[in-house]
């Protein structure tokens, strides 16, 4: 991935600091329980959720089972639609492919859909460098954009940011980038709207180039979906002259017909609507109606890698509905930028590690930032059993061992500040194979319970562990002893 | 090596532990909920569309020139544009100016049209859908987009369909399609549900057909 977020401190520091800031946790809970309740109902709407679940979950798991096949012929159908295949085999390959392509059309101006693939390689800082202005026209995104800030979501980017910080924004940044906001805004959402509506129609009717991901692309029929509600993305795939789609190589499905699936779970689990405002698709181009070239950047960049992993390979089911970031209590708490990538909540906590690699300090902190409480696994509409690869890379990063970077296999060493951690594991294996020392234990620590302090406070490594947890009281007497004494509580 | 056969050999490489059979893709999913009447199919349409706001009409055939006309008058229209293949009685009794959409026309020039007037391909009753599959009668992708109102005329109930999966089969991959959820919207303040960012901020849907008669609503 890019280093857009290089320099980010681990999760747990930049956890604690979302802790305390009261604004951002207001605004998260709010996001968050609002989200949550209306994609219950939208839900329980369908009596066969279940079951459209397992399909997803099944086309995607045959898809990525037969990627290569499926890759061969996306581009076989593409292709001959009049669309352009580019293949990327990493971030700066996808930039300069965009770029090389952006300046052959001789603009210098490009209008962008919501892409969780070009934010991932940092496209828009590549094509500012190459003297290319890229505009973001979701609204959520052009609050980050215009607030020089980061997305918090997948969703819903700006989810960190209330009306009044909104207002605030447009005022003083939108005279930057073109159109001012207008005189004496307010902080209604209707008014606030408005303004990025007249804000960005300038762009929109100027622009020749648009630049766009997907959300999924069709192997047999070489057909590209975008879903949205603004009408931006409909801008952006229809007015330009030239198309750009930079799109991960996972979101392929193979038939036409498997979008019945998706296009059902997808807009019940992202936005709890029966149906997203706008879904457009395109099938390479079309004479007169549309960009007249059509190209479509298919991007690895850690996919392979993560496909290699055979409990982690299901990460790349995800089709970015953002359910799991919804309703996970770390995320409500913590908010997106603590998790240092493109990809905040559960699902970032599995995907970021595995595209970028466990090397760093936040990719290494990532799969620890999560409860395991499994509600993440509860909602997700293809069934990417998120703590069960939580669990995996802890293993990973603990213990080191055979991983595939960049297509090479590689041996990891076990990743630093976990000694404490190994040393207590095989301690507690050497008492859990000694019953009568686990009995011994108990028994010290109930009579010495008064002495007990509310917390540990260990020191070195084991502190950032101890500092965050009240111990639990010892009851006054071992429950084996209790058993005996009573038979179960029979006496 | 190329960037295409390097990441296809690390596909294969990456699936060679991969089990030879894979599990069948099971279809246990139903093609429609519910078991509903085809007036009741239509009733859920006009719901789900006014449930996302848009605004919603029926009439008869007969009846569809005059409801098109009152709808652009009450609308305040001075111009509003014509795919090529709109049936031209559908317009007959309108006042607004009737600007065709020519190949040539600049995103500027239909940025300053009151109204658009399109059919559909198909209408999803489950999800309050309509699908434009730029056919004669709907025109390019565009001119549903820049205009700040648009109608659609939904002929019932043969163009509606229950569900998503039946909406698909009927569709061609080939073709550019719209699918259409009420008007533009968006959530992204607050998750305050406002209507019209960027595309039309007024959606009003037509159901043309033979309407129940009087005795039969009462």
């Amino acid at each position: 991935m890019s280093g857009t977020f290089v320099g980010m401190p681990a999760f747990p520091k930049a956890a604690h600091e979302a802790v305390n800031n009261p604004t951002l946790r207001g605004n998260l809970r709010h996001a968050t329980h609002t989200i949550r309740a209306k994609r219950e109902k939208a839900v329980a709407e369908v009596s066969d959720w279940a079951e459209l679940r397992e399909a997803g979950k099944r086309i995607k798991d045959h898809t990525l089972r037969h990627l290569d096949d499926y890759l061969v012929q996306l581009e076989e159908s593409v292709t001959a639609a009049g669309g352009i295949v580019h293949w990327a085999a990493d971030a700066d390959e996808a930039n300069r492919i965009v770029t090389e392509l952006v300046k052959a059309t001789g603009e210098s101006e490009v209008v962008k859909v919501k892409s969780m693939a070009t934010q991932e390689i940092g496209l828009n800082e590549a094509l500012e460098a190459a003297g290319i202005h890229a505009y973001e026209t979701d609204l959520a995104e052009l609050i980050v954009q215009l607030g020089k800030d980061r997305p918090s979501h997948i969703l819903v980017p700006a989810i960190h940011r209330n009306r009044g910080e909104i207002r605030d924004i447009f005022a003083k940044e939108m005279s930057e980038w073109g159109r001012p906001a207008p005189e004496g805004l307010t902080d209604t959402p209707a008014e606030l709207a408005e303004a990025a509506r007249l804000h960005l129609r300038e762009k929109f009717l100027r622009a020749k180039v648009g630049v766009s991901g997907a959300n999924f692309m069709v192997a047999e029929t070489g057909t590209l979906v975008v879903v949205e509600s603004e009408g931006n993305g409909r801008m952006c795939l229809t007015l330009p002259e030239t198309l750009i789609s930079v799109v991960g190589i996972e979101k392929i499905v193979p038939t036409w017909r498997d979008l019945e699936v998706f296009l059902q779970t997808l807009p019940r689990s992202s936005t709890a609507e029966r149906m997203n405002p706008y879904t457009s698709t395109w099938t390479g181009t079309t004479d007169g109606d549309g960009p007249k070239t059509f190209h479509l950047v298919l991007l690895d960049n850690g996919r392979t890698d993560t496909l290699a992993d055979e409990v982690g390979r299901q990460a790349l089911r995800c089709i970015r509905c953002s359910a799991c970031l919804n309703v996970c209590p770390v995320y409500e708490r913590a908010g997106g930028h603590a998790y240092g990538s493109v990809y905040p909540g559960p699902i970032g906590a599995i995907l970021s590690p595995q595209l970028r690699g466990t090397a760093s300090e936040i990719d290494a902190s990532l799969p620890y930032a999560s409860s395991l409480c499994g509600a993440c696994y509860e909602v997700c509409p293809v069934a990417i059993d998120i703590p069960e690869v939580l669990v995996h890379l802890r293993e990973r990063v603990v213990q080191g061992g055979e991983v595939t970077r960049e297509g090479n296999k590689v041996v990891l060493k076990p990743a630093k500040g976990h000694a404490a951690e190994r040393a207590a594991m095989r301690a507690a294996r050497w008492a859990f194979a000694r019953p009568g020392a686990v009995r011994a234990g108990q028994r010290l620590a109930s009579r010495t319970r008064r002495l007990h302090p509310r917390r540990l406070p260990l020191p070195g490594p084991g502190k950032a562990w101890s500092e965050t947890r009240d111990l639990p009281p010892v009851p006054a007497e071992p429950f084996r002893d209790w058993w005996q004494r009573t038979q179960g509580g029979a006496k | 090596m190329s960037s295409r056969e390097r990441i296809l050999g690390r596909v294969r490489r990456a699936l060679a532990d991969a089990p030879g059979e894979d599990t069948p893709i099971e279809r246990a999913y139903l093609r429609e909920h519910g078991d509903r009447s085809v007036e009741e199919t239509t009733d859920l349409l006009a719901e789900n569309l006014a449930d996302y706001r848009a605004i919603v009409h029926r009439c008869s055939p007969d009846d569809l020139a005059v409801t098109l006309a009152g709808m652009l008058a009450a609308r305040g229209a001075k111009t509003v544009l014509v795919p090529p293949g709109l049936d031209p009685a559908w317009l007959a009794d309108a006042d607004a100016e009737q600007v065709p959409d020519r190949l040539e026309s600049t995103p500027h020039e239909l940025d300053r049209i009151d109204s658009v007037v399109t059919a559909c391909a198909v209408a999803v009753a489950e999800t309050g859908t309509i699908v434009l599959d730029g056919g004669p009668d709907q025109g390019r992708r565009r001119i549903t987009l820049v205009p700040d109102h648009h109608i659609c005329v939904v002929r019932v109930p043969d163009q509606v369909v229950g569900s998503v999966p039946q909406a698909l089969e009927r569709l061609d991959p080939v073709r550019p399609l719209t699918w259409i959820s009420g008007p533009s919207a968006t959530s992204d303040i607050e998750l305050d549900r406002v209507e019209g960012v960027h595309g039309p901020r007024t959606l009003e849907v037509v159901l043309v057909g033979a309407q129940p008669s009087a005795e039969a609503n009462s």
